[in-house]
């Protein structure tokens, strides 16, 4: 088990080593230098006027004069060494400052959609495979269409415009005005988890869509299989049956789909954000790509992907234990 | 035990008019018509046939494992006289009614002929065996667990209480089907239905399988039905022989009724096509021809498409009736119905 | 009870043979042949296909079918809901589809121009009348119009708020978003096709890079990858460099994965037991490559390019949306979704969302038509 952990750790490593690379040349991409937009951004308004000389001075102040190897090493090795993301000029203070507690919101989220999708598409996608070919069925076939058809913005505005006109409250943000700014407490964690219902639905769906799909496929397989007729010969009852065998290795593709769905609900997240104005790593990323503030969007890029990796190695984790098969050929 | 009138000859199972159908795309297909056999206590029936014979549809539905599209014909009768001695009717029970998986298990249990797909690759041997003892017998986790142990000692698997903890795909072919074995008999069922439990097995693993089943059914009493398409492998342990061809028995008889003298023409192209010691030198003969499809389905003996000795406008017209040739051995054939006439 | 292995083994082996004429009709066909026959059954993905060869083809000759170009004003039009052309009003009923008139009035509290439905007026639709002029194709200059009405305007789908035809600018859109996935797709399967194939043949680092690569393109969220290479684009570039960008952002993304299955297929196919065989008899690299991976590899190639076109279609769709894709003037689904990023837009105008509908039901199309053709792609599996 240890070597295997190892083996995964390094694995990790390796493919965030990449990943880094990537992201930094999305972060070099953008036409123009960094100086120029730091400096405009500092400077417009003050009626300041600046020469060549000073946008020099900029560049060599962030070392913008280096080759671009070393640049990159310096910002890896400042986020890996000390933490240290550098600075978000569009904001007038450090990344890390920026970022902050958006990383744990962002979290809260991932996860809660994570609950919502696996606490739908499971139990669903198992009694569609049970009841195969039924109305039910057909109608979660049609329902898993939908989900890879229906832009998930238009999900959000609909929900918004539901919830407003129907329920007469707004379902944008992350907290209630109330307790937007206060310390935390258990009654803003409960105001939390009440906006996180219905970003999460709408971050679900797809996913939901999918994984549905995947366990009914799964599961009708495993219902095929000659184990459930053997356990069925033992007189075993017929819903202890499901439950044991096919249904319990039709959470195996889930489980290591785990950082798909990851990547799926991040893809999705700065659009929605945006819709519902949440406060979190995705609507902060889409500002920054629009404020081409390249030292924000890369280090979310890099901590988004990060916990997708890290997310891949849960699942591995969790299918070892799951199955006993991996743990053989992993050695 | 209690004797029931309604059983005859020590009979433990007693079938008759099975017919069995499937509903599929294609229309509805007979895959087992209106057969007879029964089963006496202690005694080894085997039934031979090629694949598509309807073999194991007729024995896995004195079970009731059939899938969902089957439909088993409502003057079909499956009598089957219970430890208690009470005698049921297997086909008027609902299907995961608490009496019909009473007799799965725990009455007759079942053992296929792969072990590795009907072990759950995910759970140990144990847990399975357990989850069988704790189904059928009312005891404590630990003593089924004491149970479990003994029974993987009694089919031959060394070292038990390690293999309890291990899982199907650690354990060779030959082990899985010992274990199988084992999930089946420490059900302590009273009939055995052994699906091929041969066939993907290598020969001299074959035989230390067969031998297993001949001691334990001596030392436990049990029935067995011994399902094949080898009449080597059945000779070897079967007491009374059926030969099944498209969902139909064509010839019936003791072990030595069928093999040394067999009288349907079907069981003695069988025979010509095993490799034998005394016959070394003589050509293996094949039976011309495929099994025709049970969308097309002959008229008449099943057999007569691909029969050497066809009666053209007798045997594709209806089918023989049955010949008593002695008071074991019956034959499903218009040669012998002629001489009768 | 569900179906076992019983019914495989011992029930259905035996159908597949299937008697006479018809049998001999299935062995013998080709297998494009096969394909198409099993493909015609599928009714879902025929309608899917349906569907968008009429998008293409209304997408392609935008400017005939929509009555206006897609950036004329009609300001006395503005906001107008859909109208549905009737052939009876109070003056009674005629064979010629007409719609009522529009006026606008300016209101006096608010000062703002408002448009009104006059059901009074009686504007005829006539088809084929001459209107704006434009170049079908890019290539023949024409000013005939499918449909249109003499007097006044026709907005079938409404209008936004600067009171340009919803229903021209959507087919527009339908043309531009189309072809972005279309070229999108083909530019990353080039890619695939042969960065993939060199790699699969040499192997070595180049294999390696390409393994990395796809890792990476995998676990990075994409669309954000997506935005963080359109937000790249200068600001000062044309809407054809913007659009010709983008189709390659959708390839770059899109390529390295598909390489990867590419790759993946064709090593599975190379230990197949009848190309193995194929070897075994003496047949050429040629001969094999030709006769037998091509075959089974195009299917599962075609399938795989229809079912990577939904993604490509949302993800421009949702670049353009957030304003990191195309821009304005070029119309997508995306950059006319832009109109409707607000709630107030939903109560106000919902028809604005209609381009989600064209987005809904390409996705959807797409999807079935997929497939039916991933179903039909392999003929010899038994039963759909």
């Amino acid at each position: 088990m240890v070597k295997f952990l190892v083996q995964r750790i390094i694995g990790m490593a390796v493919t965030m080593f990449f990943v880094s690379i990537m992201v930094f040349i999305i972060m070099e991409l953008p036409p123009g230098d960094y100086a120029e937009r730091w400096a405009f951004r500092k400077f417009s308004g003050t009626g300041a006027q600046i020469t060549e000389a000073d946008l020099d001075n900029i560049r060599a102040n962030f070392g913008l004069d280096r080759p671009a190897p070393e640049r990159y090493f310096k910002w890896i090795s400042g986020i890996v060494l000390h933490g240290d993301f550098g600075e978000a000029f569009a904001f007038q203070t450090s990344v890390n400052n920026v970022i902050g507690q958006k990383i744990w919101l962002t979290l809260a989220i991932l996860f809660s959609t994570l609950i919502v999708t696996y606490l739908v598409a499971i139990p669903v996608g198992i009694y569609a495979a049970i009841r195969r070919g039924s109305a039910e069925d057909y109608a979660l076939t049609v329902f898993s269409y939908l989900g890879f058809a229906l832009p998930n913005f238009l999900l959000a505005l609909v929900l918004l415009y539901i919830s407003i006109t129907v329920f007469d409250s707004s379902v944008g943000g992350l907290f209630s005005p109330e307790y937007a700014d206060a310390p935390w407490s258990t009654a803003k964690a409960l105001d939390l988890l009440s906006h996180l219902i219905i970003p999460s639905i709408i971050l679900a769906w797809s996913a939901t869509a999918f994984q549905l799909q995947t366990v009914r496929a799964t599961m009708l397989d495993e219902l095929n299989n000659l184990s459930v007729t053997a356990a069925r010969a033992r007189g075993v009852p017929e819903w202890k049956l499901l439950l044991k065998y096919p249904a319990r290795l039709a959470i195996n593709p889930v489980v290591s789909t785990m950082s798909f769905d990851a990547n799926r609900i991040f893809s999705e997240l700065p659009i929605v954000a945006l819709v519902l104005g949440l406060p979190e790593l995705g609507e902060l990323l889409l500002k920054s790509y629009l404020d081409l503030d390249m030292f924000v969007a890369g280090a979310i890029l890099l901590i988004l992907t990060f916990m997708i990796v890290f997310m891949n190695f849960l699942s591995d984790i969790f299918l070892a234990i799951l199955d006993p098969r991996v743990k053989l050929i992993e050695g | 035990m209690a004797k029931t009138k309604e059983m005859t000859n020590n009979n433990l199972l007693e079938v008759k008019d099975l017919k069995i159908s499937f509903k599929t795309d294609e229309g509805i297909i007979t895959a087992v018509d209106g057969i007879k056999f029964s089963v006496k206590r202690g005694q080894t029936l085997g039934i031979v046939g090629e694949s598509g014979s309807g073999k194991s549809v007729s024995t896995w539905s004195i079970m009731r494992l059939l899938p969902k599209n089957s439909i088993i014909d409502k003057k079909s009768s499956i009598k089957f006289q219970q430890k208690s001695g009470k005698v049921v009717e297997i086909t008027k029970f609902k299907s995961n009614s608490r009496e019909l998986r009473e007799i799965r298990g725990g009455e007759v249990a079942l053992i296929f002929q792969e072990p590795m797909s009907s072990f759950s690759p995910v759970y140990t041997i144990g847990n399975q065996i357990m989850e069988a003892v704790l189904q059928h017998r009312d005891v404590t986790k630990e003593e089924a667990q004491e149970i479990a142990i003994d029974m993987l000692d009694r089919v031959g698997i060394s070292n038990p209480a390690q293999r309890f903890k291990q899982y199907p795909f650690e354990l060779s072919g030959g082990m899985r089907q010992r274990a199988m074995i084992a999930v089946a008999l420490s059900m302590n069922p009273s009939l055995l239905i052994a699906d091929e439990p041969t066939t993907s097995l290598d020969v001299t693993i074959q035989a230390q399988i067969l031998e297993l089943m001949n001691e334990l059914q001596e030392e436990l009493g049990m029935s067995i039905i011994f399902i094949t398409h080898n009449l080597g492998v059945i000779a070897q342990v079967a007491d009374e022989i059926e030969v099944m061809y498209l969902g139909k028995i064509l010839e019936r008889g003791t072990t030595n009724d069928i093999i040394h003298e067999p009288q349907h023409p079907y069981t003695q192209a069988l025979l010509k096509a095993i490799p034998r010691l005394d016959t070394i030198g003589e050509r293996l003969t094949a039976i011309s021809g495929d099994i025709p499809s049970p969308l097309s389905r002959p008229i008449g003996c099943p057999f007569y498409t691909r029969c050497e000795k066809v009666m053209p406008g007798i045997c594709d017209v209806k089918m023989p009736e049955p010949t008593q040739l002695s008071d074991t051995h019956t034959v499903y054939c218009f040669l012998y119905e002629e001489k009768n006439v | 009870m569900t179906t076992t292995d019983l019914s495989t083994q011992e029930v259905q082996a035996p159908i597949t043979q299937m008697e006479s004429e018809e049998a001999q009709r299935y062995y013998s066909a080709s297998q494009f042949q096969l394909i198409w026959w099993r493909f015609r059954k599928h009714r879902l993905a025929r309608t899917g296909a349906l569907i968008l060869l009429t998008m293409a083809l209304v997408g392609l000759f935008a400017e005939f079918v929509g009555p206006y170009s897609g950036i004329t004003r009609v300001s006395e039009a503005v906001l107008v809901a859909p109208q549905a052309p009737q052939f009876c009003n109070d003056d009674g009923c005629s064979l010629r589809p007409f719609l009522p008139g529009i006026t606008s009035e300016r209101n006096t509290e608010t000062l703002r121009m408002e448009t009104k439905i006059d059901p009074s007026v009686r504007r005829d639709i006539y088809f084929f009348v001459e209107g704006e002029e434009y170049k079908l194709l890019g290539m023949f200059k024409m000013n005939t119009h499918l449909f249109g009405v003499e007097e006044g305007s026709i907005h079938l789908l409404g209008t936004d708020s600067l009171g340009r035809d919803i229903f021209s600018r959507t087919l527009l859109a339908t043309r531009t978003s189309l072809s972005i996935g279309i070229i999108g797709v083909i530019i990353a399967f080039v890619l695939a096709l042969v960065i993939g194939g060199v790699a699969g043949y040499f192997g070595g680092g180049l294999d390696y890079a390409i393994q990395r690569l796809t890792e990476i393109v995998r676990v990075i969220p994409v669309i954000p990858l997506y935005m963080g290479l359109a937000a790249a684009f200068p600001k000062e570039w044309s809407s054809t460099q913007v659009y010709f960008a983008m189709t390659l952002v959708l390839a770059l993304v899109g390529w390295p994965t598909l390489a990867r299955r590419i790759r993946g297929k064709l090593l599975s196919l190379r230990g197949e037991d009848y190309v193995i065989a194929a070897s075994l008899a003496g047949a050429g690299p040629s001969r094999i490559i030709g006769r037998h991976l091509l075959p089974a590899f195009m299917s599962y190639i075609i399938v795989d390019l229809v079912i990577s076109f939904p993604f490509m279609l949302l993800s421009e769709t949702a670049l353009s949306f957030v304003g990191l894709g195309l821009r304005p003037p070029t119309v997508s689904w995306g950059v006319l979704l832009q109109d409707a990023q607000t709630v107030r837009a939903i109560e106000q105008a919902p028809w604005l969302f209609i381009p989600a509908l064209f987005v809904i039901v390409a996705v959807l199309s797409f999807t079935v038509l997929g497939d039916g053709l991933r179903d039909a792609a392999d003929p010899y599996q038994v039963s759909g």
